[in-house]
């Protein structure tokens, strides 16, 4: 919502600084948005005549002229515009004066040899618009020296306020100025709206028909005849031009202007192009044509309502007029609509057409639904004593909206809701100034809201009209109320171990990243997603537009883009959602992380080395560590995804449930994302991980054995398919209670290795709580250990 | 058969097996001699044997020398060792010398991500006023989005949400991603009974992608529905967190009239701030800086949730997490939180010990 000062003073009377004005708004609920005072920056700009203008004797392209600036003798100017000539007005900036839209301070000086004290200025030049064909053209009266600024209007500075969708009151200039006379910022100035007389009767008239009753509830019209529609007056024009309208003629001015000055959005027909004696609202016939003011054709469906003549449609009612019937500058007969629509209606319509108009915007807000029944004298005497002519008898048609409605509101409802203390008479003066009507009570009040103000829905809207015209600033500032004097955790396990999740692959040196919940189909197709339901309708781009099943596609995607960065090296976790359906319980929390290149930089201790499986199936045993998973009980599977490499990766078990899955990024999904080399990851869903069971903050009671720990080592010769974990598991049987650790220490194939078999070398550790074990202790547990990996994996101690 | 000589030849063989002693070298030469002296065979040990032959009175005396002259040569010997050690010691150590100058193993601690960090902040500081953590679905209902609060069809709110949409499921209901946490409102009030007290961190979307806006971004909505609640304690409360979170005591923060359909009365919240020099400092100044949406629950909400409007009353509020990590921490683009760029994680990342807490400070450290 633009406006500018003096357009506001039409409303309000006030002695108050515009400074204090634009303090105020903001706090009234009007964000000031943009302040623009045009005239700042042109002060030594005046209006000059041209006495002479001749060609440049160095320069084909520039003329010098002689300037009657109004005081003194006549300055040289050189001068490149082509218009710029003897006897015209233009605007004259002197040597010394800054010129903004060349960001330049004019010097004195010569171009190829003649002086030139200034500047015949453009209105680019001025940055009063892109116009830079030649030099301002003044009208012929222009009084010569006069300040440029004033004469042109741009001294009257514009104000841009951001309206809230509930404030459709203040989408008009006297909206504002009463809000502003409620907070006791000057007082609102009476405006004539006072019926015309009519000096006929209007030769058209409404109709509307039985089903578009709900949609117009009341709608009134005005003939004009013997109009002149010529160009719109100077202070007109100027205030349009300064809020960004273009002037079109007087008519269409007109109706530009009272939609901004009272937010009444009205609609011009001419007569003379209307076919038949009436105009009907209906609905819009399936398919049915338009062609509205925008040159733009509409294809109209029976859901849609029109105003329609005997030849067709041609207004999208609220929205946008026709062109057939519009007014033009040769219009001299005008029929005025001024009508109540049903804002949903309005609203549904103009979004299936796509058509974002001004009129629309304050018809779907809501609009003062008895502005019909007040506003046409108004409008007929603007018209009139612009455009000359004479006015009709007003027509009206439909029962009118009901709008009346009353509120209780208690005398403490603002203490209560808000902690302010209101003097009861300033609630009701608060109220009153913004054109409520109170009616005392026992302790309360009956409140009845204006009809410009249909947000108004209960008690809760009254406490905000009286507390923002009050004032925040005299909120208390109440503490919370403290429940426990120690705070109480705010986080449930669940969330909790999600913080240490963090933590602990942070501290393993992953990264965290947080991608985009969507990625694009062909990649949630490689990850198992890219269903229907998880696909958006309306996406930004194709790029992202379905809800990711996985992280891992979009953690490899910042790799990549890290890898076209030069980073040889790229590490990165990510903790969020993932989506195996549309419905809530579908969505699970992820973690995945992956490790691309190597596991550090080339450097003199040779730590160096190519991310593997093992990494990766660190970091998941790291993670579920984190979450509290003992993982040495954990089985680990072999295999995985279609995305992972099938011979090198695994998923780490428990019971039934997978916990997490790990391996190296298959080599064709690389190369889909135009990674190089070797990248490995893993992925959970935290969801699947269960939570330690609660057993309280005391741990089991540890004993520590005073006898010595014993380790024997076993080398072991299997099949090579044997899975070192199931070799490990008979150890581990085998070794019986006493067993306290156990460890695979070499994996050998190759010389003195038999083809088609491996060795695998284990060490254990038994701890003995009792007393220091014998040799033939020890010895047959040994025993049972060679015996059981042989039972169960075929094992053959190595001699 | 040796005799065992006159004081006086004891006293000369003391002081040259003094002088041998400290004369040797390495610890294989002092061994020989300790041998030599005092082995079974040494002559110490074969001067001591002689003594069975004396008269008592000489073999008294001559015992008392004797093992004195023993102890001498034991602790002159034992002297000499640890002399001898110590020097083996350094000579080793010095041969063991490297260049420390050289780089140590490379560490591989990396970064927690700004809005992990922010949002871990923003809890520790809701923990101590006594709010609980909620959670509620990406992907969400028409209803728990708009309708239950209060943005019924084709309100003109619902266009400045630019909601991203999914297919309608098999009863026809239209899915959306959720434009701001406020839906976990709805789902919190169903589920539980008054008091409230929650925030809710989460992912929220909107169809708009330029320098300062996201598809994606983070929202913290918070609730509060209890006996006696009113916007007095919404301001305090935002005033307290406001001041805890930026680390400024006495920041100016101010209530501005606004409208959001959830809340009834609503109030954009302001905290003061300067732009001296081009730089943005959050604290008293001139100019103000809008950080979060707030309100008191409008009623018709409440009644949707199940919560009958006279009995209950409260505030909500919803701030964007990125804005607010932006302006504490200098990050200047919207837009990096999300490219994963390891430059950017290094530096406006976080250590991931560097855990903020009222008792050690809200303030991360830089990296």
């Amino acid at each position: 919502m633009k406006f500018t000062r003096d357009w506001l003073f039409d409303h309000l009377a006030t002695d108050r600084p515009l400074d204090e004005i634009l303090d105020i708004l903001p706090m009234l609920g009007l964000e000031v948005e943009c302040y623009t005072d045009r005239s700042a920056a042109l002060t030594s700009f005046t209006i000059a005549e041209v006495i002479s203008a001749k060609q440049h004797p160095n320069a084909n392209k520039l003329r010098v002229c002689m300037v009657n600036t109004g005081s003194g003798d006549p300055v040289q100017v050189v001068c490149g515009a082509p218009n710029a000539r003897a006897g015209m007005k233009g605007v004259f900036a002197p040597a010394g004066a800054y010129v903004p839209g060349i960001d330049l301070k004019l010097k004195s000086g010569k171009i190829r040899g003649e002086a030139s004290n200034g500047m015949l200025c453009s209105e680019r030049e001025m940055e009063l618009s892109d116009e830079h064909d030649g030099i301002i053209d003044l009208p012929s009266d222009a009084p010569v020296g006069a300040a440029f600024a004033p004469y042109a209007g741009l001294d009257d500075p514009i104000i841009e306020i951001a309206i809230t969708p509930n404030r459709a009151d203040c989408l008009s200039v006297r909206g504002v100025a009463r809000d502003l006379a409620a907070a006791g910022y000057g007082s609102l100035k009476e405006v004539d709206f006072s019926p015309h007389d009519g000096a006929f009767d209007s030769p058209i008239t409404w109709n509307i028909d039985a089903d578009a009753r709900a949609f117009c509830p009341r709608i009134s019209g005005c003939a004009f005849r013997g109009l002149r529609n010529g160009t719109s007056p100077a202070w007109m024009a100027q205030r349009l031009t300064a809020i960004g309208q273009r002037p079109i003629s007087a008519l269409v001015d007109i109706t530009n202007y009272v939609m901004i000055d009272l937010g009444r959005p009205l609609h011009a027909y001419d007569i003379n192009k209307i076919t038949g004696d009436s105009l009907t609202i209906r609905a819009a016939g399936d398919g049915e044509m338009m062609t509205a003011l925008n040159e733009k054709e509409y294809k109209l469906d029976a859901g849609m309502f029109i105003i329609a003549d005997a030849h067709g449609a041609d207004d999208l009612a609220g929205i946008m007029g026709g062109e057939r019937t519009g007014v033009s500058e040769t219009t001299t007969d005008m029929f005025l609509e001024v009508a109540i629509f049903d804002p949903i209606s309005v609203a549904t319509t103009a979004r299936k057409l796509n058509i974002n108009s001004d009129a629309r915007h304050r018809f779907e807000r809501g609009l003062d639904v008895t502005s019909p029944d007040w506003v046409q004298g108004h409008i007929a005497r603007l018209v009139t004593s612009i455009c000359g002519g004479e006015a009709s008898y007003v027509t009206t048609a439909g029962e009118g909206a009901q709008w009346q409605r009353e509120i209780t509101l208690d005398a403490d409802k603002v203490k209560r809701l808000t902690g302010m203390d209101v003097p009861a008479a300033d609630q009701v003066a608060i109220l009153e100034s913004l054109g409520f009507n109170v009616a005392a009570g026992d302790g309360e009040w009956t409140v009845s809201p204006p009809p410009w103000r249909g947000d108004i829905d209960g008690a809760a809207d009254l406490v905000e009209e009286i507390g923002r015209i009050h004032g925040y600033e005299h909120l208390p500032m109440d503490h919370l109320p403290r429940e426990h004097v120690v705070a109480q955790p705010s986080l449930n396990p669940a969330q909790a171990r999600q913080f240490r999740l963090r933590r602990a692959l942070a501290s393993r040196g992953l990264m965290e990243a947080v991608t985009f919940s969507f990625l694009s189909g062909p990649q949630a197709a490689a990850f198992g997603g890219g269903a229907a339901n998880l696909t958006l309708v309306n996406p930004i781009s194709a790029d992202l537009s379905v809800m990711r099943p996985s992280i891992l596609p979009n953690l490899m995607a910042a790799a990549a883009r890290n890898q076209d960065r030069g980073e040889a090296d790229v590490n990165l976790f990510e903790v969020g959602p993932v989506f195996l359906g549309d419905a809530p319980d579908d969505q699970r929390t992820a973690c995945s992380g992956i490790r691309h290149g190597t596991t550090a930089i080339r450097e003199w201790h040779g730590s160096q080395r190519k991310v593997d499986v093992f990494d990766a199936k660190a970091d998941a045993e790291a993670a579920l560590a984190a979450l509290g998973v003992r993982t040495g009980g954990l089985k680990v599977s072999v295999g995985g995804a279609d995305y992972l490499h099938p011979g090198r990766s695994g998923q780490l078990v428990q019971g039934r449930t997978v916990l997490a899955s790990f391996g190296e990024i298959h080599p064709k999904i690389l190369d889909d994302f135009g990674l190089r080399g070797v990248a490995v990851g893993f992925e959970m869903h935290l969801d699947d991980v269960p939570l330690p069971k609660a057993k309280g903050p005391a741990r089991t009671l540890l004993t520590m054995s005073v006898f010595q720990p014993v380790t024997r080592d076993f080398a072991f010769i299997v099949d090579s398919e044997t899975v070192a974990g199931d070799l490990l598991k008979a150890v581990r049987s085998g070794a019986g209670p006493l067993l306290s650790d156990s460890a695979v220490f070499d994996v050998y194939q190759g010389e003195n290795i038999e083809a088609g078999k491996k060795s695998v070398a284990v060490t254990i550790t038994l701890s003995p709580s009792k007393a220091t074990l014998t040799d033939d202790e020890i010895d047959q547990i040994s025993n049972s250990v060679i015996k059981l990996a042989e039972t169960n994996c075929g094992a053959v101690l190595r001699s | 058969m040796t005799e065992i000589g006159t004081m006086q030849d004891l006293e000369a063989l003391a002081a040259e097996i003094a002088t041998a002693i400290e004369s040797v070298s390495s610890l294989e030469a002092l061994e020989a001699i300790r041998i030599d002296l005092l082995g079974k065979k040494g002559r110490v040990s074969l001067m001591m044997r002689e003594l069975g032959g004396m008269d008592p009175e000489a073999r008294k005396q001559a015992g008392q020398e004797l093992n004195r002259l023993k102890d001498r040569i034991a602790t002159a010997i034992e002297l000499r060792q640890t002399l001898l050690g110590d020097a083996a010691l350094n000579d080793r150590l010095a041969a063991e010398a490297v260049d420390v100058t050289l780089p140590s193993r490379p560490h591989t601690e990396a970064r927690l991500h700004p809005l992990s960090r922010t949002i871990e902040e923003v809890v520790a500081i809701f923990a101590e006023m006594g709010f609980t953590v909620a959670e509620g679905p990406d992907i969400e209902s028409d209803y728990y989005n708009f309708t239950a609060l209060n943005i019924p069809e084709e309100h003109p709110a619902r266009q400045e949400h630019d909601t991203f949409y999914l297919p309608p499921d098999a009863e026809g209901k239209r899915k959306v991603l959720r434009t701001h946490t406020s839906p976990v409102q709805v789902r919190t009030m169903e589920a539980t009974e008054p008091p409230v007290r929650i925030i809710v961190p989460g992912r929220t979307y909107r169809s708009d992608h330029d320098a300062t806006h996201s598809p994606m971004f983070h929202q913290c909505e918070g609730l509060v529905i209890a006996d006696g609640i009113h916007m007095g304690h919404l301001n305090g409360c935002l005033i307290d967190f406001c001041r805890a979170f930026f680390g400024v005591d006495g920041l100016p923060v101010r209530f501005r009239p606004s409208y959001f359909p959830f809340t009834e009365p609503s109030a954009e919240v302001d905290i003061g701030c300067t732009r001296d020099g081009g730089g943005l400092k959050i604290g008293a100044g001139d100019d103000w800086l809008e950080i979060l949406g707030s309100g008191m629950v409008n009623p018709r909400v409440l009644a949707n949730c199940g919560y009958d409007p006279e009995k209950y009353q409260g505030f909500a509020f919803g701030m964007g997490i990125e804005r607010i990590a932006m302006l504490k921490y200098g990050i200047p683009d919207l837009r990096t939180f999300y490219d994963s760029d390891l430059r950017w994680m290094r530096h406006y990342g976080f250590l991931p010990f560097d855990a903020p807490s009222v008792h050690a400070g809200l303030v991360g450290g830089s990296s």
